[in-house]
């Protein structure tokens, strides 16, 4: 019975001491100001997450490079989320809590930007997103904030795609129904293009992970459509696309920025010809400061930069510029000079945050020929 | 009466403890934020430990769907609470705010456990006909036909994940469920219903010739041990304040066998071990996080083939405390063959 | 019609994918009563091998001897890797409680699955092209290779797995080992040999099904053992657990029905069809549609 005891003690004692372990929590504070970013570095959208984090990378090495801000150097604290909401939730968390950030990057994807923003929010921790494009993240509260435009525009660009530069009158829709971003997109889509006087002949669904979309393709095939739109994640369109041309599927498909990543082309190859989609710039943009960006970017990283890593670029740029303004890193301050910024000179153009913390910046479609993104045309939203 | 001054006690020293840890005592003194956070979690998987254990440990009946009861509970709570949070407080405004939090937690708590204990009444009564790994596979199949569910109702978000729940659980009402949990399913184990399950387990066939009825006793246990983990899942919703059905997978289920595996199948002790230990290990080993799930696989199979009794085995914490054993306990048996 | 048909076809190939993987579940509960939980990662493990395999031969066109050489040397790497298994982490267990025994497979699906995240990462890849690709166009429907590839490939080894359990010794010897272990090892059977022949064919049809599927679909992940896994072993139950043909009629049912519900319904419940399902056999007809009452004996 003693050793038992003993044995008991032991574990307790083994127990303790590997839970007094995790004692080293990085703070920041002193000559360095610590900003969070969470983004998905694995994962079914490991691009989006890798790219982003690849440019703020940069941009905050630059502005270090600079003098930093405030005198001090920006350091940024990165975790992991997996491309699932869940572990963005658990990863703003950890960055809050035990990093003690005082700003926080992130995310692309609108679903995991709506998990962590509720947490920035109660927290008083500015958050930015770079790419999240659905009206519901800023609506969390006017601690979060963005730098790209909104799905209802997004979905208007849509719309136009179809109607006016391939000119076709009847569209299917293929969403992913477990994400907030294709939702809404095929939402407003929907709404837009009616309102043109399209019609829309078929509704398909998929989930975001699934692997085999024949089922629902060959129901669309069915229907007839000219053109299908397809609002979500590279992955899954670019199957989406072979599956479709195996099919007998020929007409092209329409998408939006979760098309954009340098393995679309990889996954999709021949089946993607002719396609469009709306995007946040565009790597050809002739004017200087998206050239140096490019250049600058394709030295480090061996890579041309994809529109969410032009994006993250821009939003680093505006939190190190809001921590300037505001003259001090503190949360509180740092969301009243982010409400501010106007006019910002961003790589994706230039950027006036509006009341809603939204970001009123125009699109630009782009069309796949063989592997290549080309520019087809500018989108100002209307009224401006 | 013992029963009630133990009771306040514990409320009382739950009390202070859970002050101090968060520093609303005295001013100085907490615990990192991180920290609590794990403790916490610790206590719901002690909850979620301990009610699994009375159907897979006592009863012997291999139940693999547990996530599906916890989400069950933690969605209905949220689903309540953000409906209709305020109306419930409305109607004891006349109380401080603190009281009308506590009683908005337990009101839905309470709606959230009855919703799970009646899942696991759906689920128990056509299942429970079945033996050993039909069964298992059958309650996996309903955890994740909850899920499912979940993800397909707009209502509370479905595939997009739930938030805006008040941060109504707390170190204190976590650990006091959690207590509880332990004591309730002490008594029923102790109690003739526990004999029982423990028939059961040992030989259904035999309970059966003896008289048993076999499956209102296993339907009870599974209906209890639903409704606990409904509690647990209500907690859980309302500490994180957000939910995603990918919470909830039979990863999750898996999650809490190992936990009662690891400390013992018929244990109870084993199961708080067992859920300690492995919260403990997830977050202590949080940066080789890769390596976490393949150590713990690992871990399982060789503890089923050296030592498939886990840690306690049958034992609790009273066989290492008393120095006599009482004359009339038997020894505890070897897991049968 | 032709798009009924174009279904009926998407069902077919996909149904015979869940046949392949759901015969090694069969078998193997037929001769040791066991819930193999790790078989739907042997197929994920087949289609990484395959993968692996394919690159190695990448520059060349691609060709139907490609192709079989590939499949044929992930058959290989499984069978090993059942043999494996089954060796370490089932056979000392063997004689314990069944719980024991579920706990175990449990444990081993999670080890390769999260060992194999580690190893090959957990972002998904895609397969290169296999086969030369043709489409045929029958009445309407649309067929790919891909899809006649599957669906020839699967009929050819379901006939070689009949053929071998019906007429040779060690089929004869495996049949005897799942109507009763003990008698078998009296009647002079090496019971180990005739199991880890059983886990080894088991493993080298779920790899074959793996390689069909990373020509198929192309997108393979760790995890994409857990899904096709689970179905698959419905499939094995709807059939008649320990029932060969049964197997591969249940395995053509689930993936017509889930094609069927995907196309006509909605794909949100994809996946709760296959457990409806087998919520809906055990409560009815445990023994499954090909498959005998078992009576429980004290």
């Amino acid at each position: 019975m003693k050793s038992n005891v003993l044995r008991a003690g032991l574990l307790i004692a083994a127990v303790a001491a590997i839970v007094l372990l995790p004692a080293g929590c990085k703070r920041g504070g002193g000559d360095e100001i610590l900003v969070g970013e969470y983004g998905s570095l694995t994962g079914t959208t490991a691009t989006f997450g890798q790219s982003t984090n690849n440019a703020i990378q940069m941009a905050f090495d630059e502005i270090n490079a600079a003098g930093g801000v405030l005198g001090k150097k920006v350091r940024v604290a990165v975790e992991d989320d997996q491309s699932k909401p869940e572990e963005a939730a658990t990863a703003v968390t950890k960055l809050i809590n035990q990093n003690h950030v005082v700003a926080m990057l992130g995310e692309v994807s609108s679903s995991r930007s709506l998990a962590a923003a509720p947490i920035c929010q109660a927290n008083g921790v500015p958050m930015i997103s770079p790419s999240s494009t659905n009206p519901r993240v800023t609506q969390v509260g006017n601690y979060i904030f963005r730098v790209c435009f909104t799905d209802p525009f997004q979905a208007e660009v849509g719309a136009r795609i179809a109607w006016e530069i391939l000119k076709v009158k009847k569209v299917a829709i293929l969403s992913d129904v477990r994400n907030d971003y294709s939702v809404g997109l095929q939402t407003f889509f929907r709404q837009h293009f009616k309102g043109y006087g399209g019609e829309i002949v078929a509704e398909q669904s998929y989930s975001e992970g699934d692997s085999d979309f024949r089922a629902q393709l060959t129901q669309i095939k069915s229907a007839n459509p000219e053109a299908i739109y397809v609002p979500g994640y590279y992955t899954e369109v670019a199957t989406i696309a072979r599956q479709a041309r195996e099919l007998g599927i020929t007409v092209p498909l329409i998408g939006g920025d979760g098309w954009d990543s340098p393995r679309l082309w990889e996954i999709g190859g021949e089946a993607l010809n002719g396609c469009h989609f709306s995007n946040h710039y565009s790597v050809d943009d002739p004017s200087p400061a998206v050239q140096k960006f490019v250049a600058d970017y394709r030295k480090r990283f061996n890579q041309v930069p994809d529109a969410l890593a032009a994006l993250g670029y821009d939003a680093a740029r505006i939190l190190a510029d809001a921590m300037k303004r505001a003259g001090s890193p503190k949360g509180d301050k740092v969301r009243d000079a982010l409400v501010q910024t106007k006019d910002f000179p961003g790589v994706t153009g230039t950027i006036t945050i509006n009341n809603e913390r939204n970001a009123v910046k125009p699109a630009v479609v782009l069309k796949i020929e063989n592997g290549k993104f080309v520019y087809v045309t500018t989108v100002k939203p209307t009224g401006t | 009466m013992k029963a009630l001054v133990r009771a306040v006690a514990l409320v009382a020293v739950l009390f202070v403890v859970s002050g101090l840890l968060t520093g609303s005592l005295i001013e100085s003194v907490s615990i990192s934020p991180y920290f609590l956070q794990v403790l916490c979690l610790a206590g719901i998987n002690i909850i979620l430990a301990v009610s699994l254990n009375l159907i897979n440990g006592f009863t012997g009946q291999f139940s693999i769907g547990h996530a599906g009861f916890m989400a069950i509970g933690a969605y209905v709570s949220s689903f309540l609470s953000i409906t209709f949070g305020d109306r419930i407080r409305g109607v004891v405004s006349f109380a401080p705010e603190a009281v009308q939090n506590s009683l908005l937690l337990l009101a839905v708590l309470a709606v959230g456990a009855l919703c799970a204990g009646a899942a696991g009444f759906l689920v128990g009564v056509p299942s429970l006909r079945l033996r050993g790994d039909y069964l298992a596979i059958v309650t996996l199949g309903f955890g994740e036909i909850i899920r499912v569910f979940i993800v397909n109702i707009d209502a509370v978000g479905g595939a997009r994940g739930l938030g805006g729940m008040p941060k109504l659980a707390n170190f204190f009402w976590i650990y006091l469920f959690a207590a509880g949990t332990v004591a309730v399913v002490t008594r029923i184990v102790g109690s003739s219903f526990g004999r029982t399950l423990i028939a059961i387990r040992e030989d259904e066939i035999a309970a059966e010739a003896m008289g048993v009825n076999t499956t209102r006793a296993k339907v009870l246990s599974f209906v209890v041990s639903s409704a606990m983990a409904g509690v647990a899942g209500g907690l859980f919703a309302h500490y994180l304040i957000y939910l995603h059905p990918n919470s909830f997978t039979f990863i999750r289920s898996f999650e809490i066998i190992i936990m009662i595996v690891i400390g013992g199948l018929g244990s109870i002790t084993g199961s708080v071990l067992g859920a300690v230990l492995y919260i403990t290990l997830t977050e202590g080993l949080r940066q080789f996080a890769q390596y976490r799930m393949v150590a713990f696989s690992l871990l399982l199979v060789i503890l089923m083939i050296v030592r498939p009794q886990g840690i306690l085995g049958h034992r609790e914490l009273r066989h290492f405390l008393g120095k006599r054993r009482r004359a009339s306990e038997p020894p505890p048996p070897a897991v049968a063959a | 019609m032709t798009t009924f048909l174009q279904q009926l076809v998407n069902g077919l190939s996909l149904g015979s994918i869940y046949a392949l993987i759901a015969l090694g579940y069969t078998m193997v509960y037929g001769v040791l009563r066991l819930i193999n939980f790790a078989h739907g990662d042997v197929y994920m493990l087949g289609a990484y091998a395959g993968y692996y395999l394919s690159r190695k031969l990448k520059g060349s066109e691609p060709s139907l001897v490609g192709a079989l050489l590939v499949m044929l040397g992930a058959m290989v790497f499984c069978a090993i890797i059942g043999i494996f298994i089954e060796r370490f982490a089932y056979r000392p267990v063997r004689r314990a409680a069944r719980l024991t025994l579920l706990i175990t497979a449990i444990g081993v699906s999670l080890f390769i699955e999260n060992a194999a995240q580690l190893v090959f990462g957990p972002d998904p890849k895609f397969f290169p092209s296999l086969a030369p690709r043709a489409d045929f166009l029958v009445a309407g429907v649309r067929l790919t290779s891909e899809q006649l590839t599957v669906i020839a490939v699967s009929v050819i080894l379901m006939i070689l797995l009949r053929f071998f359990i019906l007429k040779t010794r060690t089929g004869k010897a495996m049949r005897a080992v799942s109507f009763n272990l003990d008698a078998a090892k009296l009647m002079g059977i090496s019971t180990d040999r005739i199991i880890a022949i059983t886990f080894a064919l088991g493993s080298a049809l779920a790899a074959a099904a793996g390689v069909l599927i990373g020509m198929q679909i192309p997108k393979i992940d760790p995890l994409m053992g857990i899904n096709y896994g689970l179905k698959a072993f419905v499939a094995a139950v709807l059939g008649g657990i320990g029932n060969v043909p049964g197997a591969v009629l249940g395995g053509l049912l689930i993936g017509t029905s889930e094609v069927m519900v995907v196309g006509y319904l909605s794909s949100t419940y994809r996946d709760a069809i296959a457990f409806g399902i087998l919520i809906l056999v055990l409560l009815l007809r445990p023994q499954g549609i090909l498959g005998r009452a078992q009576k429980e004996k004290v």
